[in-house]
């Protein structure tokens, strides 16, 4: 027999495989995060990133934006299982080519140059909003914000112009336009 | 101003709001306030277990034969991690339980004290929610909100860790007020739309089956009634889960028995042949589906369910009616009574081939089994503990095991709330605790576990619980000496290498019923089995009743790994043309 059998379901065929970003509105309270981190790990789900913070001091709302992974039924319980958690208000879920919304990202970028190669490093980094953070003779800290894919090629770029760290946050979402997420 | 109550007070004045009766619980010093406050709220009754563990199940079986929630009160540390297999084994079969337990002081958290463990950070995966209350002003709020939690939607577990110094701490208590808002987690808000296009399915169908789970118990006692009025209205076959067994009368003619790894020809052929599937209140599991892409492949699939989470989760579906499995067939029938008189006749002509077809796979009487009147068959025992037991109400508990498939296929249930087993977790252990719960529920009713000799070694401690609150339940012991499932699955999948199936130094259990206070009988002989069963049954006590079966006994029909539902082993006589494939074993 070719293929191998079993009274579980076995993935024969793979499914083709979509990032969805997920927007999550939660009760900030101790323990929510864990919550919906365990939930992924539990169940095999995947995270590319994730960022998280308050977002309404007064009615205690934290938004989690998680960018994942998985075939279309993996993405589909994702959801279902998150809205399944008591602290979750409720969870919106975009397609990463979703035209409709914008994601961004933000980056540091510690250059440690000569001052040629660091002009070098900001002309590069005009495109996203470069801004100088801290600058001294022999280095400098910049800030960017851009797509995720744009910060992997510039951090590829900067690297032989002296680029010695970088730090990032996961990718944040907002959709266009005057309608809000209900 | 109003008076101040303690922490401890206030656990007490929210169970007796949530008109709780009965703690299963085992006390501990995190939890001693608490126990102090016992003695003064004389509706609470606490019965004390003999392990965690043990409270868990009690308070599972309590839940699922009552349709009340189950409370479990523990202490800190081994006494919450003692809990978790019962909390896992409720979420997986969606029992309401309240299980509260004591945490060390809030300013001791996190030093590794004596007895601390992260009590929320163990449970979190295995329940629905739970809570670590640091802050004696939201202890009612937050009792009341894990019984909403717990009882709402698909039922289940939740937890409650109180820290020492909140028991002590005082606030007001303010009356719960019934009827407030839900908390939004509740689905059953399904459409006109969707209930004509099942009524539509439903008057297309030429080969319909219905497949019912543990969610029409879980509904209520009421869900079973509809079901029963819906399927005859429908006249379709019905076919039904382990965890399901009872909505609908076990020895109807419209019942096709279980279906799944161990169900009958009938039921997993109907299901692989049918052309509309009706799951209601059921969730396409592994034991019930065998191979995905062989799963029923010719029908269309209707699923009812209450937890959207379920839908197209294994099996995609065509038509998914999210709600309460109670309400939607409600609706169904109201609209199959208004549109279609005579619907029931077009309906039995349309399917009449069907039933004849089924009326084929019935003939090969699957559950058989070569009896013997040397040793005593397992499939006999159970068999004639049904003959025996059904003309007056009987409450099965099982553990887990071949003798748990053997009670499924051959004792009949014809009403909701008297079968508690162990389906999704499969903890062995589970029967004899959950005797206990059943018992405390129903104090005049017959209570059996029907166990396996190692199963029922796991908790046998609770046989003490049993004694002590004068609970006459009934151990009925399949003894076989193995671990029967095991064996089987090494004899058919791992050439017969019993590894460690075999326990050689097994107790008696006559003086072991002994020791504990209780009674003891044994049975050998086929031509004893009757009287003896008639001795435990009249006993007004808890008895262990150590039945001796042929030790080489397995448990057919099975459907092998790897294969769809319509290529199932039958028996004995069977076994050499279905063998099972080499890369199929290191799949099961």
């Amino acid at each position: 027999m070719s293929s191998p059998k079993s009274a579980y379901s076995i993935p024969t065929k793979k499914g083709k495989l979509d990032t969805h970003i997920f927007v999550v509105w939660v009760d900030n309270e101790s323990g929510v995060l864990a919550r919906v981190v365990g939930l992924f790990s539990g169940r095999g789900y995947n995270i590319e990133s994730l960022a998280v913070a308050e977002v309404d001091a007064t009615k205690n709302i934290s938004r989690i934006t998680i960018v994942t992974t998985g075939t279309p039924q993996v993405i589909d319980q994702i959801k279902l299982q998150l809205k399944k958690l008591v602290p979750v208000h409720k969870v919106a879920d975009f397609k990463r080519e979703d035209k409709k919304v914008i994601f961004k990202e933000m980056a540091l970028f510690k250059i440690v140059a000569q001052k040629k190669k660091i002009e070098k490093c900001l002309k590069e980094c005009k495109k996203f909003n470069p801004v100088i953070l801290d600058k001294t003779s022999k280095s400098i800290v910049v800030q960017i914000t851009a797509l995720r894919r744009e910060i992997d090629k510039m951090s590829k770029k900067l690297k032989p112009y002296g680029l010695t760290s970088t730090s990032r946050t996961g990718a944040i979402a907002m959709t266009r336009g005057a309608e809000t997420f209900k | 101003m109003s008076k101040l109550y303690t922490g401890a007070e206030i656990v007490f004045k929210c169970l007796e709001d949530q008109e709780v009766e009965y703690i299963f619980g085992y006390p501990g010093g995190a939890v001693l306030p608490i126990y102090d406050e016992l003695k003064n709220h004389s509706s609470i009754k606490h019965i004390l277990v003999r392990h965690e563990q043990g409270a868990g199940h009690a308070a599972e079986g309590y839940a699922r034969s009552s349709g009340k929630p189950g409370v479990v009160l523990v202490t800190s540390g081994p006494g919450a991690t003692n809990v978790v297999t019962a909390l896992t084994d409720a979420y997986m079969d969606s029992v309401p339980l309240v299980c509260i337990s004591g945490q060390v002081p809030t300013h001791l958290i996190g030093t590794d004290a004596f007895q601390e463990c992260d009590t929320t950070g163990i449970t979190r995966p295995c329940t629905k929610h739970n809570w670590l209350v640091k802050d004696i002003k939201e202890l009612p709020k937050v009792i009341h909100e894990a019984f909403k939690v717990a009882k709402t939607g698909r039922p289940g577990p939740v937890l409650i860790d109180i820290p020492k110094d909140i028991q002590f701490a005082k606030t007001n208590y303010t009356k719960l007020k019934k009827e407030k808002k839900l908390n939004g987690k509740i689905h059953n808000k399904f459409s006109d739309n969707e209930i004509n296009e099942l009524i539509d399915l439903i008057l297309k169908a030429k080969k319909p089956v219905v497949y019912t789970g543990g969610g029409v118990i879980n509904s209520g006692p009421q869900a079973s009634e509809t079901l029963k009025e819906f399927v005859r209205l429908i006249g379709f076959p019905i076919t039904s889960t382990l965890q399901g067994l009872g909505a609908f009368p076990g020895d109807d003619n419209q019942f096709i028995g279980m279906l799944g790894m161990h169900g009958t020809y009938e039921a997993n052929n109907a299901m692989h042949d049918c052309d509309l599937l009706i799951n209601i209140g059921a969730r396409f599991d592994d034991r019930i589906t065998g191979k995905i892409d062989e799963f029923s492949p010719k029908s269309k699939k209707v699923h009812i369910d209450i937890d959207p989470s379920s839908i197209n989760k294994i099996i995609k579906v065509d038509l998914a009616i999210v709600g309460d499995v109670n309400e939607v067939v409600k609706s169904a029938i109201k609209k199959i009574n208004k549109k279609q008189n005579g619907l029931k006749d077009s309906n039995k002509q349309r399917i009449s081939k069907w039933w004849e077809q089924i009326q084929k796979w019935r003939t090969k009487d699957s559950l058989g089994f070569i009896n013997s009147d040397k040793d005593i068959k397992p499939q006999h025992a159970v068999k004639r503990l049904y003959e025996l037991t059904k003309n007056q109400d009987t409450f099965i508990t099982t553990e887990v095991g071949q003798h748990q498939m053997w009670a499924a296929q051959h004792y009949k249930f014809n009403k909701p709330n008297r079968w508690m087993t162990s389906g999704g977790l499969g903890t062995m252990g589970y029967g004899l605790p959950a005797a206990v719960g059943v018992q405390i529920a129903h104090p005049d009713k017959l209570v059996i576990d029907i166990a396996g000799e190692a199963s029922v070694l796991m908790t046998m401690q609770e046989m003490s619980t049993a004694v002590q609150y004068n609970l006459p339940i009934k151990i009925f012991i399949l003894n076989n000496q193995y671990m029967g499932m095991v064996r089987q699955w090494q004899e058919l999948l791992h050439e017969k290498n019993y590894s460690e199936s075999y326990t050689e130094a097994l107790p008696d259990f006559v003086k072991l019923a002994e020791a504990y206070g209780c009674k003891g009988i044994k049975a050998n002989n086929p031509n004893e089995l009757d009287d003896k069963i008639k001795e435990m049954i009249d006993y007004n006590g808890p008895v262990i009743f150590d039945c001796h079966v042929d030790p080489n006994e397995n448990c057919f029909p099975m459907i092998p790994s790897g294969k769809p539902h319509n290529q199932m082993i039958l028996g004995p006589n069977d076994k050499e043309e279905n063998k099972i494939s080499g890369k199929g074993k290191t799949l099961v």
